[in-house]
């Protein structure tokens, strides 16, 4: 009875699609079942962009020791929808010397690159819109090309702050995409699929009533610290909010947008946190498996979406926490610490993929994570010291 | 090591985080329409006009009959932005120390120009002008509502004390004591009056051929 009751909610979104899809002669089944999925998705995560909106900005007012806005409705929980008719009903301006087609395109694409990310995640057991055998090759596809929607933005907009912004963006989110890359690909040399379902399924046992997470292991750990500052660079999240930065370039990229457009262009950029968020939780907290043995019950979806919450709770934390880094900075950061870091990760990964079980692997692996953490931070990172400057006068 | 500050810092915004819910001195917000804290008894905003309460003078109402204010237009004079309008009255009325004065009939604050720097009080020799802590001036009508005309701006001493105490009371002594000397004044004039009019009967002759 119990079991059936937390079989049947486990599956409740699929029971409901195919009892729905019952009603509709067999020719059409295929294709309004994947519209009907598409559908849900498309709702589902704007909803939940709205309900973010209003957590983050009451959660960075309580950081900042304020209350954050509690005018519209009880606890201000109507603010989104007070947001969303004040951006819908706004003036859709066009810089007269902008490129128009491109300049209306640019926030398009961006919702449109960030969205299809949502096809292969696996949000619950059974729950992928497109289980891809290279789901997390097109994944990272997907996620590269909003790049080129960033920069649309910025070149057709004509504006200087735009343009600086764009190039920013770009120069960012290409250093902080090979370390995803490489970060998420420690997760495949192991699991050895490109399948993101596959990948849940392979972190989906216990021993001892603990989950298999790879955050659990020396080296998805250090994939997961690495992976989780590819992912603020990449979705442009303080402290990597040069790109927007508004103290120095007004909004970046997006400064000639209003209205619905710019809403576009705010949707899309949390809509990136929820799936990069997502596939953090896919690749290395388990998807949507328990993190207990005794909690298997629990619908599966319930675990994708809190893990997922979480990680977006983690994301405000920092805003609220951590000043915006300098150009110059984030490149070195890049370049100098979190990339070697994560190809030595790939190296530490390959060893314990090769050492077998024992207890060995475990030492020599964390050994060698922590010792290459502790040392590349003091080598790569470490800060120039300049002598007081010194002045020759002429005699 | 590398991002121990990060970690820091990261425990210092979930300390106001959570803080912000237990301890109330965190969170400092007074939520204005509703809340209010009490005004400083320095703030000021826009000047205003103080009367003396009780007063009478036939037909007028209290505020004009109490009016310190002897429209003698120095105010209007030193206003950097020239923002007060005064008129001055063709009769006099008796002011709180029983000496007839002229007072305004028209005294026009442009609050829109008012830079509230407090010139007028500081030249204003009768204390009738004074700084009011009023900041809720807003209004919907440009043109109409930021001319503050006489009947606006008095306001009575008690007003006046319940919003400037210190400084009210010390202006009050200041008049008491110029009432007590102006008293002794003309006491001691109409003393030297009546001991002239005693000693005048004697010689009137010699006195006048003085005089002329």
């Amino acid at each position: 009875m119990f079991a059936t009751l937390a079989r049947n909610s486990d599956q409740i979104f699929i029971l409901l699609r195919d009892w729905l899809l019952a009603f509709l002669p067999m020719m059409l089944r295929p294709y309004v079942s994947v519209l009907l999925s598409v559908v849900v998705i498309v709702c589902f995560f704007p909803a939940l962009f709205a309900l973010t909106v209003i957590f983050e900005r009451k959660g960075l007012g309580r950081i900042q020791n304020r209350l954050g806005p509690n005018r519209v409705g009880p606890y201000g929980l109507l603010q989104p929808i007070a947001d969303g008719i004040k951006s819908l009903t706004k003036e859709d301006i066009v810089p007269t010397t902008a490129n128009g087609f491109v300049h209306f395109l640019a926030p398009v694409v961006l919702v449109v690159a960030v969205f299809m990310g949502f096809a292969v995640l696996p949000m619950g057991r059974n729950m992928v819109l497109v289980d891809m055998d290279c789901g997390l090759l097109f994944y990272f596809a997907m996620g590269a090309s909003t790049e080129l929607a960033v920069f649309m933005a910025g070149w057709s907009s004509r504006n200087k702050y735009s343009l600086l912004g764009a190039m920013r963006a770009v120069a960012q989110m290409i250093s902080y995409e090979v370390i995803l890359l490489l970060s998420g690909l420690a997760v495949v040399m192991i699991t050895g699929s490109l399948s993101l379902p596959k990948i849940v399924e392979a972190q989906n046992h216990y021993s001892y009533g603990l989950p298999h997470w790879y955050i659990f292991t020396p080296w998805g750990l250090a994939g997961f610290v690495m992976y989780a500052i590819a992912a603020t660079a990449e979705t442009n999240r303080s402290p990597f909010d040069l790109p927007e930065g508004e103290s120095e370039l007004v909004a970046g990229y997006h400064t000639e947008y209003s209205g619905f457009k710019f809403a576009l262009f705010f949707l899309g950029e949390y809509l990136a946190m929820f799936s990069i968020s997502g596939l953090g939780a896919t690749l290395f907290l388990g998807g949507w498996s328990a993190p207990f043995s005794f909690l298997t019950w629990v619908p599966s979806w319930i675990w994708f979406f809190s893990k997922l919450m979480l990680s977006i709770f983690v994301f405000i934390w920092m805003r609220g926490t951590l000043p915006r880094l300098r150009q110059d900075q984030l490149m070195n950061f890049a370049w100098k610490f979190v990339l070697p870091f994560t190809l030595f990760n790939l190296m530490v990964t390959a060893l314990w993929r090769f050492m077998g079980d024992g207890w060995l692997r475990w030492a020599v692996c964390s050994a060698l994570v922590a010792a290459a953490y502790v040392l590349m931070a003091r080598v790569s990172m470490r800060r120039e010291r300049f002598a007081p400057r010194s002045y020759r006068y002429a005699e | 090591m590398l991002g121990e500050g990060i970690l820091k810092g990261m425990a210092e915004t979930a300390r106001n985080f959570f803080g912000s819910y237990v301890s109330k001195e965190r969170l400092t917000t007074v939520q204005y329409p509703e809340e209010r804290e009490p005004v400083a008894e320095n703030a000021r905003v826009f000047p205003f006009l103080v009367y003396d309460e009780g007063m009478k003078d036939g037909e007028r109402p209290e505020w004009e009959a109490g009016l310190r204010c002897t429209s003698c237009q120095i105010c209007e004079k030193e206003c950097p932005p020239k923002c007060i309008f005064i008129e001055k009255s063709k009769d006099k009325k008796p002011d709180a120390f029983g000496k007839a004065q002229y007072y305004p009939v028209r005294f026009d604050i442009d609050i829109s120009v008012c830079m509230s720097c407090q010139i007028c009080v500081e030249v204003c020799p009768f204390d009738s002008i004074k700084m009011d802590t009023q900041f809720e001036l807003a209004t919907d009508d440009r043109f109409g509502n930021l001319m503050i005309d006489v009947q606006e701006l008095a306001k009575s001493d008690s007003y006046y004390h319940s919003i400037h105490p210190t400084e009210a009371s010390a202006i009050d002594q200041h008049r008491a004591e110029t009432k007590v000397m102006l008293a002794a004044k003309t006491k001691a004039a109409a003393e030297s009056a009546a001991a002239k009019a005693a000693a005048a009967p004697k010689p009137p002759e010699q006195q006048a051929g003085q005089g002329a």
